[in-house]
């Protein structure tokens, strides 16, 4: 077992890499049996020990990877034995696992703190505070399950993480499951979610089948060994497992085509989306990819198809996010769209480039989302207390009844009520459109280098990319923060109490800073990422595409001040009638529209995949399954002809046949008997006539012969 | 003397006779008296042949068949008087009760 080779393999900490899943599997079994005593603040802070625990095993390991770059496999259980095929669950220790390992314990343990002050009111604004306990249990699930999969030694492992994180996506999609558009909106959401993820996951099965039919083995350091030998002689198979593991990517991922789950799973709460749909599920198709480099490495041509999805993704993204009002939806199709970024680098083999730029987008998308949720905490408690609170009775239009707080066009203004909520949201903001010295400035220009160097088109698409990001996010800030207030609620916005805004200073320091992990003089991070990939061609700063990347950001952001700085308050001033709800609608039209209907992307599916199929259903269950099957075939065929079958069987064969014969037998016998009878005269005479003739024959016989 | 062939022709004569009143004649005394006549014919035939082979064999079966006969002569007796108190009548055609 795994105690011995702690001995042998290093006196420092990899033996200890179970805890990393232990730590949440014990927080949430005991938040499980023992929730519905504790406190809320008990519960909370459980279950973000047990994630700040698993983050605390990350960096024992990081420390270990210092002195053993090589890292180790821990193998824990013999799974499954059947004949050739010998799967065991084993973790990898090696720099790229430990990476994950430490931006989802980091971030997750950040963003559990966070959901202990969040959730307590948003529990109480949906009415049911009995499901706080329920929400960690499902966080720690989700953080065990990550681990599971970025730990993995082997594909199918790593599935297991990867399915178990999709389940923990839709259990917490669906979090409030009663409520939503008629009051299933959420359960359909997290529905969407899971059949998305599925169809992705039958690919990522697919490529696992042809890859044991192929290697034989499912371990990634065997797989990758005989990759170059599989290449030269069955390179089929290799184009094969690459593109099926691209599906997977794009469902667990959210690329084209398969990325219309994430806009609809903003239906969850406020952590759920910065943690599983931003911070670390979706990027666990980059990781995915970057861990099997050794075989995409192999094949060019797909590497090149994964770029231009992965490119194609981050600039649709983007234009839908300028056309979308909610505040989280802005975010989710950027997070879309960035992860559009990670593929695409990851996709040209730019392994390094993707992987730094999952770390930063970590931080800053995860400090958006959660800065967006204390905004959102904000209108709603202003709003509650405007209904409630009988002193500040002010007048309210009909608009109130259905106020939706995360609306921007409610917001305005609030930068001045709420100044640490906007002060992080600016950092994530600058971040996240690339700003030096911020994080995504370093992590985005190497992609972009990345690409000009390797992939024309994808650089001219994620340059435009980046252009929109850069708007988008302009539009975002100031419509959210500057301004005059559009609203009731929003003009008696407080800040959020510490246990909110720590973790957004945090996130924030870490959004600024994590620049630093990859610095073009020093490639720190090329160097750590080089232990676990192999030789990583080290990107050059250049001057000229940073030049032309930050330009075309501030140039956004001056478009973006120009229509929604003084324009939008001009706007305002307009009666109802004739204000446009959106400087962009008369500039772009009917664009505007197909932007905010994210091209009708969704339409589009319901059209030409979904109805086909339902009435499809339909036809098999009502026609097929009832009126073929059980109304003709059972009903009249097998019962109808069943009883015709037993009526031939009583009536002509039972009654008809055997009675006929037992009776005629019985009257044989009577006529046989009647006939006989007529010898009992009761004469003695005859009697003694007979004895008479008896003797004669007998003594004629006894004589003659 | 006399042939012994007609002693034997007269004791087959007597027992045909006696035959044939036993399948014949209705009355129990008559159809009795046939079948002592049948005892005397064979004790007839006894003697004959006693007398042919000069043994005395034959003439002690005669005093068998005599003993014999009287026997069955008072049990038969007994039936038809038990028959007549029954039914008031010895004619055997009468006794047809057992019928089919």
């Amino acid at each position: 077992m795994w105690l011995s080779e702690a001995v042998s393999s290093g006196p420092q900490f990899f033996y200890l890499v179970p805890l990393v899943v232990l730590f949440p599997v014990i927080g949430l079994l005991v938040n499980t049996a023992f929730g519905g005593r504790m406190s809320e603040k008990a519960i909370g802070w459980l279950a973000s020990a047990a994630a700040g625990l698993s983050f605390v095993v990350a960096v024992l390991l990081g420390i270990s990877l210092l002195s053993y770059p090589e890292g180790a496999v821990v193998p824990i259980v013999d799974w499954i034995t059947i004949g050739e095929l010998n799967i065991n669950w084993g973790f990898q220790v090696d720099t790229l696992s430990v990476t994950m390992m430490l931006v989802v314990a980091g971030v997750g343990t950040l963003i559990h703190i966070y959901s202990i002050g969040y959730m307590h009111d948003d529990v109480r604004f949906q009415g049911d505070p009995g499901r706080y306990q329920r929400f960690f249990v499902f966080m720690n699930l989700f953080i065990a399950m990550m681990m599971i999969l970025v730990s993995a030694d082997n594909y199918l492992m790593l599935f297991v993480g990867w399915e178990g994180v999709g389940l923990c996506s839709y259990l917490l999609i669906g979090f409030w499951y009663d409520k939503g558009e008629n009051g299933i909106g959420n359960a359909v959401a997290g529905k969407k979610a899971f059949i998305a993820n599925r169809i992705g996951d039958f690919g990522f099965i697919l490529a696992a089948f042809i890859m044991f039919w192929v290697f034989g083995t499912f371990e990634f350091n065997a797989v990758f060994e005989l990759a170059p030998e599989v290449a030269s002689l069955f390179p089929a198979a290799i184009v094969a497992i690459t593109l099926l593991m691209l599906v997977g990517v794009t469902g667990k991922s959210a690329q084209i085509p398969l990325f219309v789950w994430l806009p609809d799973a903003m239906a969850g709460p406020t952590p759920v989306s910065a943690l599983i749909h931003a911070a670390t599920m979706v990027t666990a198709g980059v990781y995915l990819i970057t861990r099997s480099a050794a075989l995409y490495n192999l094949v060019p041509q797909v590497q090149n198809i994964v770029a231009l999805v992965g490119a194609a993704t981050a600039l649709f993204a983007a234009t839908i996010a300028v056309g979308q009002f909610d505040i989280k939806k802005v975010l989710a199709y950027s997070t879309i769209s960035q992860l559009g970024f990670m593929v695409a680098a990851v996709g040209m083999g730019a392994y390094v480039a993707g992987m730094f730029h999952l770390v930063t987008h970590a931080f800053f998308k995860a400090l958006l989302f959660l800065s967006a949720g204390s905004v959102i905490l904000g209108l709603e408690h202003a709003h509650h207390h405007m209904e409630h609170n009988s002193q500040l009775k002010l007048p309210m239009d009909e608009n109130d009844l259905h106020f939706d707080p995360q609306d921007m066009r409610n917001m305005g203004g609030l930068r001045n009520r709420m100044k640490i909520s906007f002060w992080v949201y600016l950092i994530g903001a600058i971040a996240l459109t690339g700003i030096p010295p911020l994080a995504g400035f370093w992590s985005k220009d190497e992609i972009l280098t990345d690409a000009a160097n390797f992939n024309p088109l994808a650089y001219w698409m994620m340059l435009a990319a980046a252009f929109l990001t850069a708007f988008y996010m302009g539009r975002q800030i100031l419509m959210v923060w500057f301004g005059k207030p559009r609203s009731l609620p929003a003009e008696h916005a407080n800040e959020s109490p510490p246990i909110i805004t720590v973790p957004l200073i945090i996130l924030a320091a870490l959004a600024a800073t994590g620049g630093a992990l990859n610095l073009p003089m020093w490639h720190t991070f090329t160097h750590w990422l080089e232990d676990s990939l192999g030789h990583l061609h080290a990107v050059e700063f250049s001057l000229q595409i940073a030049g032309v990347s930050s330009f075309l950001v501030l140039a956004a952001i001056f478009l973006a001040w120009l229509l929604y700085g003084r324009k939008y308050q001009a706007m305002q001033e307009l009666p109802p009638d004739k204000r446009p709800d959106d400087p962009l609608r008369p500039i772009l039209g009917p664009v505007f529209t197909a932007l905010n209907h994210a091209w009708w992307m969704d339409e589009l599916y319901w059209t030409i995949i979904i109805n086909p199929y339902v009435s499809l259903a339909h036809f098999l269950a009502d026609v097929v399954d009832w009126r073929f099957w059980h109304d003709w075939f059972h009903d009249t065929v097998i019962v109808g002809g069943y009883n015709k079958l037993t009526q031939v069987l009583s009536i002509q064969i039972d009654l008809g046949v055997i009675d006929a014969v037992a009776n005629k037998l019985g009257d044989s016998v009577k006529r046989t008997a009647a006939k006989w009878r007529v010898i009992e005269t009761g004469y003695v005479r005859n009697y003694a006539l007979s004895f008479f003739i008896g003797v004669v024959l007998i003594l004629g016989y006894l004589i003659l012969r | 003397m006399v042939p012994i062939q007609y002693f034997i022709g007269l004791s087959a004569i007597l027992f045909t006779i006696g035959i044939l009143g036993v399948l014949i004649r209705r009355n129990a005394i008559i159809i009795f008296m046939s079948v002592e006549l049948m005892l005397n014919s064979a004790n007839l035939a006894f003697i004959t042949f006693a007398r042919m082979y000069q043994s005395l064999d034959g003439q002690v079966f005669v005093f068998f068949v005599m003993a014999v006969a009287a026997a069955e002569v008072a049990v038969g007796l007994a039936l038809i008087v038990a028959i007549f108190r029954n039914k008031q009548s010895i004619d055997v055609d009468q006794i047809n009760s057992l019928h089919g």
